[in-house]
């Protein structure tokens, strides 16, 4: 399958102080995981993709147009870290605002409702659900229209753990028909769930590859004993 | 401009406004309030036909300014401004449809504040009273307008709060409800020929005082005028790109 993604020498600045260092990194299909403490400039990198980052320099090009452009906008799925969606809204109102946006058919919402599982909350207004369900009434937004990339900031964040294995799953069916899913998160143990995974750390990339081929490389256990093994060679 | 999503966007925030039932009787209850309050004060005296125009022009403006500085900035804040930007949505079809849904909620707090002030509390007035409403939408939208492109020059709904005093007290003190204008010192007078306020309360006292419309066409235009010119700089505001 040919790159969704293709980012060039990257750079940006925010506040005087550089997040992300000349990056090249290519996105295939699958699932690719993007882990890395919080602050390493993961979101930084998710914006960018998405094209609502002000960048410094080098390219992001998405399906062969560049990053931002007006024929990608309703081809990416977008969720950001703070669960972008209407507080004093149900579930279903959201959906059924962002679907008209997208100009996609009402009967999305029911079949995204149904993959992040909130149907008995959907008519509940979101400010009383719990953060859990908020950020999955958020990613059920992303998922409207089926697009081509998803591009997912840590969604998995204080969710229980079959919650999790659930939505990790839903990626997968996701990915097996053709989505490209890049999920960025700074739990460690969610790399194993991913086809290929970026270690990020001060604004680099600084692994890439399969978890296997990763820990192999690293000659560690776990990708969290990899990931030291990196950091440690580096400074050494 | 899409009217799919224009009309997406006006018809959610009505949602969000009938869903919050504390804001909507603010919205349309206080302005009577405070207008029977006035008739109350001044009673049996000729000051309510005189400041009456000029209230049933500032309300729509003030209220229609600080909903829609705080609710922008919230949606700015809480990302779903930034989660819109990055879907097919024209920076227009964010404001005209705020615009149009604080319109509607503007003209019927409108038909309750001139129904109130015609119909029970005798405000005299000469000219047609379908016009004071449109004039007193019109004036919403320019509140709406403004507040648009304020939210984006405040970080914390604390800050779009102040906002109020910077943008709006300065206008109603030199709209002409203190002092008419033409008795101010000429810098003043010269200022208060900038400030949209002003031309939305001569339109009012016109149409109270005079069944010749003319002059209140032109006012309304001008106070038309500034709301766009507000609605182009908050679509300037807004970016898709930001640091």
């Amino acid at each position: 399958m040919s790159a969704a993604v293709e980012i060039r020498d990257l750079h940006v600045v925010r506040g005087g102080r550089t997040v992300l260092e000349h990056l090249d990194v290519t996105i295939g299909g699958g699932v690719t995981g993007l882990l890395g403490p919080s602050g390493c400039g993961k979101s930084t990198l998710m914006r960018c993709l998405v094209g609502v980052q002000r960048t410094s320099g080098g390219s992001v090009t998405v399906f062969g147009d560049a990053a931002g452009s007006r024929a990608l906008r309703d081809r990416i799925g977008y969720v950001t870290q703070a669960a972008s969606v209407y507080d004093d809204l149900t579930p279903v109102e959201n959906l059924s605002f962002f679907a008209r946006v997208l100009g996609v058919d009402r009967s999305e919402v029911d079949r995204v409702v149904e993959a992040v599982d909130l149907g008995d909350h959907r008519d509940r207004v979101v400010g009383r659900l719990s953060g859990g369900q908020r950020s999955r009434a958020s990613l059920a937004v992303a998922l409207l229209g089926s697009p081509d990339l998803l591009v997912l900031d840590e969604p998995t964040v204080g969710l229980d753990p079959v919650l999790r294995e659930d939505l990790w799953s839903l990626f997968h069916e996701l990915a097996d028909r053709g989505t490209a899913v890049f999920v960025s998160s700074h739990v460690m143990d969610e790399a194993e769930r991913c086809d290929r995974l970026l270690l990020m750390r001060e604004g680099r990339i600084i692994a890439d590859g399969s978890p296997g081929e990763i820990k192999e490389r690293a000659g560690a256990a776990s990708v969290e004993e990899a990931f030291l093994a990196i950091v440690r060679r580096d400074v050494a | 401009m899409t009217p799919r999503i224009t009309a997406a966007v006006a018809a959610r925030v009505l949602r969000q406004i009938r869903r919050d039932r504390r804001t909507l009787a603010l919205l349309l209850v206080l302005p009577c309030l405070l207008i029977t309050l006035l008739w109350w004060m001044f009673r049996d005296t000729p000051v309510f036909d005189q400041v009456g125009p000029a209230l049933l022009a500032m309300f729509p403006f003030i209220v229609m300014f600080l909903v829609t500085s705080v609710t922008t900035l919230r949606e700015r804040s809480s990302g779903t401004l930034e989660r819109l930007l990055a879907m097919p949505m024209g920076k227009l079809d964010f404001l005209v449809g705020y615009a149009v849904a604080f319109g509607l909620v503007a003209a019927v707090q409108a038909a309750l504040a001139v129904g109130l002030s015609v119909g029970l509390l005798d405000l005299e007035v000469i000219g047609p009273v379908w016009l004071l409403f449109v004039v007193a939408v019109v004036d919403a939208v320019l509140g709406t307008a403004l507040g648009l492109f304020v939210s984006a020059f405040a970080q914390t709904e604390f800050q779009a709060v102040q906002f109020m005093p910077a943008v709006v007290i300065p206008q109603i003190l030199l709209c002409g409800l203190f002092l008419p204008r033409d008795q101010l010192p000429d810098a003043l007078h010269w200022i208060s020929d900038l400030l949209p306020l002003s031309y939305a309360v001569d339109a009012m006292t016109t149409l109270t005082t005079s069944a010749e419309t003319g002059d209140v066409w032109a006012d309304l235009a001008v106070v038309a005028g500034f709301a766009v010119a507000g609605l182009a700089a908050g679509a300037a505001t807004l970016r898709r790109r930001t640091p």
